[in-house]
């Protein structure tokens, strides 16, 4: 999976871009994302790694616990 | 009778269901469920069942498109709900989900306000035994705390239903963004009343508190219907809500940080509740009509889905007996099946093309757009990336793959994977042909999900999110940690406080008792011998003897000890005293 992983999604990738310079339609673009090629592989691709880090940073720096914090579920 | 209210028959069917036991129980589930179903099919719009009151003129049943459309979910979900429940031998778990559908479909169909408050209060108490049917001590504390947050809510929509009738507002129902005279607190009392049931942050603790608490099986109807009723409701009464649009968009967000924080598995998919329920607000505070066909496509869809996740996860827990991720690992060899029916539901969530969710995720972001709400249009998508990482990578990566850890499942009954698979079905028939789900969609907007533009946009955002994941996945890992959410407020200052006070009014009773003891002592002397005082300050008493020894009565001063007996009268004397005394009363009366 490690390797084929990454691999199997760059040969989609590319396919997609391919795609988006064929079809991507710019008659009803209301933005400028709409237009761009490949916008949606970088968003998704450094939305996913902000959002893991923005969680892990706020998991550690105030709201994660042990599991029994909440001393009533201990019985 | 032509046109039967479907939540009465629900209601038929629970009470039947609870005299019932073993095979005859499971036929009037299906039959009954199945019937519901067929009741509501039967359904013009248009019905309405009116009720006058000398005061009002209540309306018990009233059909149109939009009611027409949650009540078909709602069936329908009910009789998956049920199929995957079947299984279940004495609990009385079945008579409170029925109960708790049956008021769902009370709510979509009421056509005033009354009707509306008096089946969302019955929602609340059967979902509350729905809850404790996890019975397990945490289900009980979560049950708690949940009833505790709905009493609150359904007194603020009390609260401001009366206030609305007291100024004059009409009893039947109407959407108050648009009304008149409406004034600022009612309208604020009845929105806060219904967006703590449809789980806006910060009152939406409640929901990812309870639900993992229920079993295996009610969790199912849970995800369904409070929430989904809200947005209902939503719809209904605050199309257009500017508040509503900024509130969904952080909602969106807000669930999908904390489920990558999450290692409870049905936690993790609460918080995706939150998530996807902040699209359908989102939706209505849009209010455009694509907007809102949008939103109620996406209620549709992901009543099925989410039912579909919790069912999959469902069946891991009951074969397993675990719950949390940190003790999952490699069972998709064991379950190939489940797994392959929760990736169906993954990729339903996900927004994959050819699953239901690609249908109403991007007609609600594509509403966006076209309303001209750039900001609130690309949190949505970023939202969108969240769940497919959360829901569609990690999840199945750390449950069904991922090393084998040697657990040995439980067979589990055949009826969860024929319920599961009839949601699987639905989703994909829905993201195959979504003219059917459309078809029903009241408001006048069409759409087109399957445009290549739509579709390579859905196909790259999914792509690049797999990338990311894979290039984060060692952070992923979940830790055996809950987060602090805003149930916090209530459950640590609040219980800290009340151990206090409880300690503090101990310490105060026994500190007391032992001071009462010591002054009872000290004072006790002085009660078995009152001249003490005396002798104390210094004054001796004589003491007069009776005894005639010389035949002549001395008064000697004598400074021995008292001796309480000396003084002591015979009993004779205190009866002459007596007897003197009624002589006189009597003598006074006559």
């Amino acid at each position: 999976m490690k390797r084929s992983w990454p691999i199997g999604i760059g040969v989609l990738g590319t396919f997609t871009i391919v795609l988006d310079f064929i079809c991507r339609h710019h008659a009803h673009a209301k933005s400028w994302w709409h237009i761009t090629p490949a916008f949606d592989l970088v968003y998704g691709f450094t939305g996913c790694v902000g959002i893991v880090l923005l969680a892990k940073w706020l998991g550690v720096a105030w709201l994660q616990r042990g599991e029994d914090y909440y001393e009533d579920e201990v019985r | 009778m032509s046109h039967p209210h479907p939540a009465f028959i629900l209601f038929i069917v629970a009470f039947v269901v609870a005299l019932t036991r073993g095979r005859l129980r499971q036929t009037v589930l299906v039959v009954g469920t199945g019937l519901t179903l067929a009741a509501l099919l039967q359904l013009d719009t248009d019905t309405v069942w009116r009720v006058s009151t000398p005061r009002y003129t209540l309306h018990l049943l009233q059909v149109d498109r939009l009611s027409h459309v949650f009540g078909l979910i709602f069936s329908l979900i009910t009789c998956i709900g049920v199929l995957y429940a079947l299984h279940l031998k004495r609990s009385g778990e079945p008579v409170a989900t029925l109960v708790y559908a049956g008021a769902a479909l009370g709510v979509v169909f009421a056509g005033d306000w009354l009707t509306l408050f008096v089946f969302w209060e019955l929602m609340a108490v059967a979902s509350l035994f729905v809850v404790w049917y996890g019975n397990s001590a945490r289900s009980w504390a979560a049950g708690f705390r949940y009833l505790l947050v709905h009493i609150f809510g359904g007194s603020l929509l009390l609260f401001g239903i009366l206030l609305y009738l007291a100024d004059g507002g009409d009893i039947a129902l109407h959407p108050l963004t648009m009304a008149p005279d409406v004034s600022p607190a009612a309208f604020w009392l009845i929105l806060l009343g219904v967006a703590i049931n449809a789980a806006v942050p910060p009152l939406h603790a409640w929901l990812t508190d309870a639900y993992p608490e229920a079993s295996v099986t009610g969790s199912v109807f849970l995800s369904a219907f409070t929430t989904k009723t809200a947005v209902y409701v939503l719809i209904r009464l605050f199309p257009g809500a500017d508040v509503l649009l900024w509130a969904g968009v952080v909602m969106t967000l807000y669930g999908v940080v904390y489920a990558v924080l999450e290692n409870d598995l049905r936690r993790l998919l609460a918080y995706h509740i939150i998530s996807q329920v902040g699209y359908m607000v989102a939706g209505v505070g849009m209010g455009t009509a694509m907007a809102l066909n949008g939103t109620i496509a996406h209620a549709f869809c992901h009543i099925l889905y989410k039912a579909l996740l919790f069912m999959g996860v469902g069946a891991v827990i009951q074969a397993t007996g675990k719950r949390k991720l940190t003790e999952l690992s490699g069972i998709g060899q064991a379950m190939p099946g489940v797994m392959l029916l929760y990736m169906i539901g993954a990729f339903s969530i996900s927004g994959v093309p050819l699953f239901n969710g690609f249908i109403s995720k991007s007609m609600v972001i594509s509403a966006a757009a076209e309303a001209h709400l750039p900001i609130a249009e690309i949190l949505l998508v970023l939202a969108s990336v969240g769940t497919f990482l959360s829901i569609g990578l990690k999840l199945p990566y750390f449950t069904f793959f991922g090393p084998d850890r040697g657990l040995q499942p439980q067979p589990i009954p055949p009826n969860m994977v024929l319920a599961m698979s009839v949601g699987a079905f639905l989703c994909i028939a829905l993201g195959v042909f979504p003219g059917l789900l459309y078809a029903r969609l009241p408001f006048g907007a069409t759409y087109h999900p399957y445009t290549t533009d739509h579709v390579v946009s859905a196909l790259q955002l999914l792509l690049g999110t797999g990338l990311g994941f894979w290039l984060v996945l060692g952070k992923l890992g979940g830790k055996a940690t809950i987060s602090v959410d805003t149930d916090w407020l209530y459950r640590k200052p609040l219980t800290s406080a009340l151990s206090a006070l409880i300690v503090s009014a101990q310490r105060i009773g026994a500190t007391l008792e032992q001071k009462r003891i010591v002054a009872l002592e000290a004072v006790t002397p002085y009660i078995q011998n009152p001249f003490l005082v005396l002798q104390r300050i210094g004054f001796t008493p004589s003491r007069i003897s009776l005894s005639q020894h010389d035949g002549v009565t001395s008064q000697t001063p004598n400074h021995t000890a008292y001796d309480e007996n000396t003084y002591r009268l015979p009993i004779g004397v205190t009866v002459f005293w007596i007897v003197v005394f009624f002589a006189c009363m009597a003598l006074y009366t006559l």
